[in-house]
């Protein structure tokens, strides 16, 4: 709890302070590459039958919108004198925007990751040891992303005095769910520019632990434009084997936060499942359980095949190769058009899929 | 139910609090290995409910929260295990984490503890800034609620902690997860001399805590001690059940005699 305190104390002058403000601009600006684009997706548009606009987050540095928050976060660690940041990670898009943002700040990082999860995300692996982060691999549990944030909580509470726990989503105990959808909402906000003027009727985005959507929806919340968050349904909600804690949970208790959980009877936290494994939650941000709550969003899931499908659509009619995660708020779209006809929507393409492709031909078999 | 407030009154000696997991190797033979160590000299015992994500343990008390999650241990069954360690007559306290005890509903997971002549519950993951539901619940039923200081803990936290009668105060003796540790953290010193000037509250030290020298080390620090990994550890490398009492029984038999 004292740690907690004095992180909350540490972001609030940060986020109020002019200086580091500017700092963290220029890091977005000149680093990170944003903003990143607003696309009008005239082919998938028209084979849709609704007008679809992109935020390509998939071209922000290193691939995803992870980098927004990682960036701010390390700028925080650097700001504490902690000369050391942890960070869990499932798809392994957080674990290199850590390491990344670790490297170019010059502070040592270490990436908790499950086994599983290793695996399938190679590339990535490789990727953060080539910036110089330790990644530690997670045997405990299903070796997925909850065992991999278990990991990153025990380091940390072990290591606070110089260690700052840079957290990937918009989950966990307060004020990390408060300031990962802070340093994300750049998204959202970046959109309500780029549109000048203009209102999407919708707007859709892929929730895992959710910080693509809480950074995309947070600007538009309250107004009219429609918000609908997409869960992974995996092998399909009735199957058991899927991630969508707010579809098909129940509220509970997990890594400090109390949101929707998927659980047992007892109240044991069950595994999720997801051909993403940036979706790969049992939880999700306690903001998108409030959202839900208050009626502020919506929330719908896509299974892994609608998913896998959606990969192929958006690559054939865009040149765009999204995220598996992405491609959930895809498919909803797609599966959805023939209501959304004639609608404009706004869909996040959180990052892109060049990390899944081992995963997408495996599939294919 | 024989409470531990009551043990701290009457025991002219530092008190040794083993903690094993419930279902531990299975269901069926936990209780034998609490038996084993009563008959060490175990002054009360820590009882480990089972559960996916301990946070606050490290690997040795996690894997054992797995194998007795594979052997089929539910929050019911678990209970049974600890209603027969309750009836060797000495102080039992449950430890938890908090999302099995809200979904029970905090009345009835009381209740349940109570029914099972539990003298307390110990949840690492509930704050006392959200403990009011609990101490509410379990003081209606009778069952203390232990709370948390550690290294970190000031002054000003540690008199709330106090205010809120506790059955005892757990003093983490090292920053981080259970797990045993080379030697004694320099903190258990002064963090026992701060909850010391603050309160009478008695104290019982853990995490890290795991040999004789270690427990001789601190005895006059606190009013008891939990030791769990080094035991628990024992029972996932014994290869049948009464090698692990056998093994238990030495391990609390020297801590014990190390504390008097």
């Amino acid at each position: 709890m004292p740690a907690l305190a004095e992180l909350e104390k540490e972001f609030e002058s940060a986020w109020t302070d002019p200086e580091f403000r500017a700092e963290l601009e220029d890091w977005l600006t000149d680093f990170v590459g944003r903003p990143t684009p607003l696309q009008e997706a005239r082919r998938l548009s028209r084979q849709l039958g609704v007008r679809i606009l992109l935020k390509r987050e998939d071209l922000a540095h290193t691939g995803a919108h992870k980098i927004n928050n990682a960036v701010g976060q390390a700028l925080l660690a650097s700001r504490m004198a902690k000369p050391r940041v942890i960070a869990e990670t499932g798809a392994g898009q957080h674990g290199v925007a850590a390491a990344t943002a670790a490297a170019a700040l010059g502070l040592e990082c270490s990436v908790y990751m499950g086994v599983i999860d290793i695996e399938r995300q190679a590339l990535n692996v490789q990727r953060m040891q080539l910036l110089g982060t330790e990644v530690v691999p997670v045997t405990a549990g299903a070796g997925t992303l909850k065992d991999a944030v278990s990991e990153a909580m025990r380091d940390w509470v072990r290591s606070v005095e110089r260690t700052h726990y840079i957290i990937g989503s918009v989950v966990g105990p307060h004020p990390f769910p408060w300031m990962v959808r802070e340093l994300q909402k750049v998204i959202g906000e970046e959109c309500i520019e780029q549109l000048d003027g203009e209102m999407p009727d919708l707007v859709v985005a892929s929730v895992g632990g959710g910080s693509n959507s809480m950074g995309i929806f947070y600007p538009f919340a309250g107004g009219d434009v429609e918000l609908v968050g997409v869960e992974a349904a995996g092998e399909g909600i009735e199957s058991g084997r899927h991630g969508a804690s707010i579809s098909a949970g129940r509220p509970g208790v997990l890594h400090g936060t109390r949101t929707y959980l998927l659980q047992d009877a007892d109240g044991q936290v069950q595994e999720a499942h997801s051909i993403s494994a940036g979706l790969d939650y049992p939880g999700v941000g306690p903001e998108h359980a409030y959202f839900h709550d208050a009626g502020l969003a919506t929330y719908d899931s896509a299974t892994d095949f609608e998913a896998l499908a959606a990969v192929d659509l958006l690559a054939r009619t865009e040149g765009i190769i999204p995220a598996l995660e992405s491609a959930h708020a895809i498919a909803w779209v797609a599966a959805n058009a023939g209501r959304l006809a004639g609608k404009t929507v706004l869909i996040n393409i959180s990052g892109r899929g060049d990390k899944d492709l081992q995963t997408i031909a495996q599939e294919r078999q | 139910m024989i409470s531990t407030r009551h043990m701290f009154v009457t025991l002219d000696r530092t008190a040794l609090l083993p903690y094993l997991t419930a279902g531990l190797p299975t269901p069926g033979d936990s209780a034998d290995l609490f038996r084993a160590m009563s008959e060490a000299g175990a002054d009360g015992f820590e009882v480990g409910i089972p559960y996916s994500d301990p946070l606050m343990d490290g690997p040795v008390i996690m894997r054992a929260s797995e194998v007795a999650l594979a052997a089929g241990t539910n929050v019911v069954q678990a209970l049974a295990v600890l209603e027969k360690v309750a009836g060797l007559g000495k102080p039992t306290l449950a430890m938890t984490y908090a999302n099995p005890v809200m979904q029970a509903g905090w009345d009835v997971y009381c209740g349940r503890l109570a029914d099972a002549g539990a003298a307390g519950i110990i949840v690492p993951d509930l704050p006392l800034e959200e403990a009011g539901p609990l101490l509410v619940a379990a003081a209606a039923k009778n069952v203390g609620v232990v709370l948390f200081v550690s290294p970190t803990t000031g002054a000003d936290r540690i008199r709330r902690v106090a205010r809120a009668k506790p059955e005892f105060i757990y003093g983490v003796s090292d920053l981080g997860v259970t797990g045993e540790r080379h030697e004694v953290s320099g903190h258990v010193a002064g963090l026992s001399a701060r909850v010391r000037a603050i309160t009478e509250v008695p104290l019982v030290l853990g995490v890290g805590i795991s040999t004789p020298e270690q427990v001789k080390a601190v005895r006059h620090l606190a009013d008891g001690v939990i030791v769990g990994t080094a035991l628990v550890r024992r029972v996932l490398d014994a290869t049948s059940v009464a090698e692990a009492a056998r093994a238990l029984f030495q391990a609390v038999h020297d801590l014990r005699a190390a504390l008097d």
